[in-house]
């Protein structure tokens, strides 16, 4: 009797369960092609909401030989992308044929997934930056939690989109060096450290050619806040902060 | 093979180790007009013979596009091979939904012969009468594979299966080792001269036969008839020039001998 009277609760009810807001969160995501391969940085910062909870949290991974997935959004969902991303590589290394996934098949994929979950009404909550070379050919491409999906030669994640891309825009080139790329990439991480709340100095970078991949120990940005504005904060109107 | 008391289900092992039906339907195979495939390292050429059932009647189609960038030919019973041809598009179509790049040929293949090993383990379902030499171009380079109804799959340099396909495979057996180096034309030249052994005399028009082509650049597609009669006819001018140096010494023998059908 009273597994029924449950039971009827459950159908009114609908037991199903769908992602409805993010948690616990990564922040922007920045990625180009440079003369060897593709290069991405990330912080490593897991925001619960305005608190800067988790600081550690590793949001560029590799994955199979060929590609490198950095993403922004729901950390529990990027784990749960892995997760389906090994079950992918594990079934293509078993075919042991000498074919393998690139990282164009991979973005694809992925799309496919993202789109599909959002089709259901319940969505993987990020935005995913996939990079990588196979056979010498860099690719680098975004898929959004909706679908979104599309290849260029810069690309970035949530405020990265309005902070980091002009900066590319503007210094971005076919043949940029490692160093040249390195540099320029800690210019748009800086700004995110400073304009973006969510934003830890704690960063990562990743970059694969076709030798493999290498993902930076963690490490941190000098910043300046020796202004003289910072002096006597107040001063346009006292009794503010 | 004489009928006996073990070739009644498929699931009935003889004792030998034999499955006989799994035999029987590979002897299908055998029955069936005959078809040929070549490969270089470029380009796989398939060619086959189209029997009418009659005058009134169009030929049956033993070539089938699978992908633009895989095709296959059919022997035996061709229901069974136009069946199986709407699975392997169906296969190479999901695979590029999902990951936007063709499928590789040899994973392809082993879907298929995986189908076929499954018809050989149930009591109630019975092995597909049709062989199939599934050519493709992937990343790994060019393929040609033959897929049996026992469910087992080989790569080749070159194959022919079908009735009188060994004519043609022993023309291909003297000349497979430099396949490899041959030209788009020279591979689509040597298919027609295996086709035309196992004709055994019977004249080779572009009328019974079906040449595809698929390459490096150009995806798989069956080549013109019109086309096909030009290469026939330049086969046919040099065993003519052939047959008149017959009385010159013995290198221009060489190449009569290589031309001309088997009468052995």
């Amino acid at each position: 009797m009273e597994m029924a009277a449950v039971k009827d609760s459950a159908i009114l009810e609908s037991g199903t369960e769908r992602t409805l807001y993010p948690y616990v969160t990564g922040t922007s995501v920045i990625g180009m092609k440079y003369k060897d391969g593709v290069i991405l940085a990330a912080d490593m910062g897991g925001s619960y909401g305005s608190t800067l909870r988790y600081k550690s949290v590793e949001r560029i991974k590799h994955i199979g030989k060929h590609s490198l997935l950095g993403a922004s959004g729901e950390i529990s969902d990027f784990q749960e992308i892995l997760r389906y991303l090994d079950e992918l590589i594990l079934y293509d290394n078993m075919w042991d044929d000498g074919n393998s996934l690139g990282p164009k098949e991979v973005h694809n994929y992925l799309t496919r997934v993202m789109y599909n979950r959002r089709n259901k009404f319940n969505p993987l909550w990020n935005s995913l930056v996939l990079g990588g070379v196979k056979n010498g050919q860099k690719y680098l491409g975004m898929v959004g939690m909706i679908g979104t999906h599309f290849e260029d030669n810069h690309v970035a994640t949530g405020f990265g989109n309005h902070l980091a891309r002009p900066i590319l825009r503007a210094e971005w080139r076919e043949d940029i060096s490692f160093e040249e790329a390195v540099k320029l990439l800690e210019k748009c991480l800086l700004v995110l450290l400073y304009r973006d709340r969510s934003a830890i100095n704690k960063f990562q970078i990743a970059k694969i050619t076709d030798e493999g991949v290498t993902i930076s120990q963690p490490y941190a940005l000098k910043t300046n806040w020796g202004f003289s504005a910072f002096q006597n904060p107040s001063k346009g109107a006292e009794g503010s902060w | 093979m004489f009928r006996n008391q073990y070739d009644t289900d498929v699931t009935t092992w003889s004792p030998a180790g034999r499955l006989f039906q799994v035999e029987y339907a590979m002897e299908a195979v055998k029955q069936g007009a005959a078809a040929v495939g070549l490969r270089s390292t470029s380009h796989v050429v398939l060619a086959t013979v189209n029997k009418a059932a009659s005058d009134l009647s169009s030929h049956q189609r033993k070539v089938f596009k699978i992908d633009d960038h895989i095709g296959v030919a059919i022997a035996g019973l061709t229901a069974d091979g136009r069946v199986l041809s709407r699975y392997l598009r169906n296969e190479c179509i999901n695979h590029s939904f999902v990951y936007e790049s063709p499928l590789p040929v040899s994973r392809l293949v082993v879907h298929l012969a995986d189908k076929a090993q499954v018809c050989t383990q149930r009591s109630w379902k019975r092995p597909y009468g049709v062989g199939l030499l599934v050519a493709g171009l992937d990343e790994t380079g060019a393929h040609l594979y033959y897929n049996c109804p026992s469910g087992n799959y080989f790569e080749y340099q070159a194959f022919a299966i079908g009735s009188r396909s060994q004519a043609a495979k022993t023309f291909m057996e003297r000349r497979f080792d430099a396949f490899n180096s041959y030209s788009r034309d020279e591979l689509i030249k040597d298919a027609l001269f295996a086709i035309k052994e196992t004709l055994q005399g019977e004249k080779l028009t572009s009328s019974i036969c079906t040449v595809a082509v698929v390459g490096i650049g150009e995806p798989f597609h069956m080549l013109d008839q019109k086309i096909i009669q030009e290469v026939i006819d330049s086969i046919e001018i040099k065993e003519d020039d052939a047959a008149a140096a017959d009385q010159a010494p013995i290198q221009d023998e060489d190449k009569s001998s290589e031309a001309a059908p088997m009468d052995i």
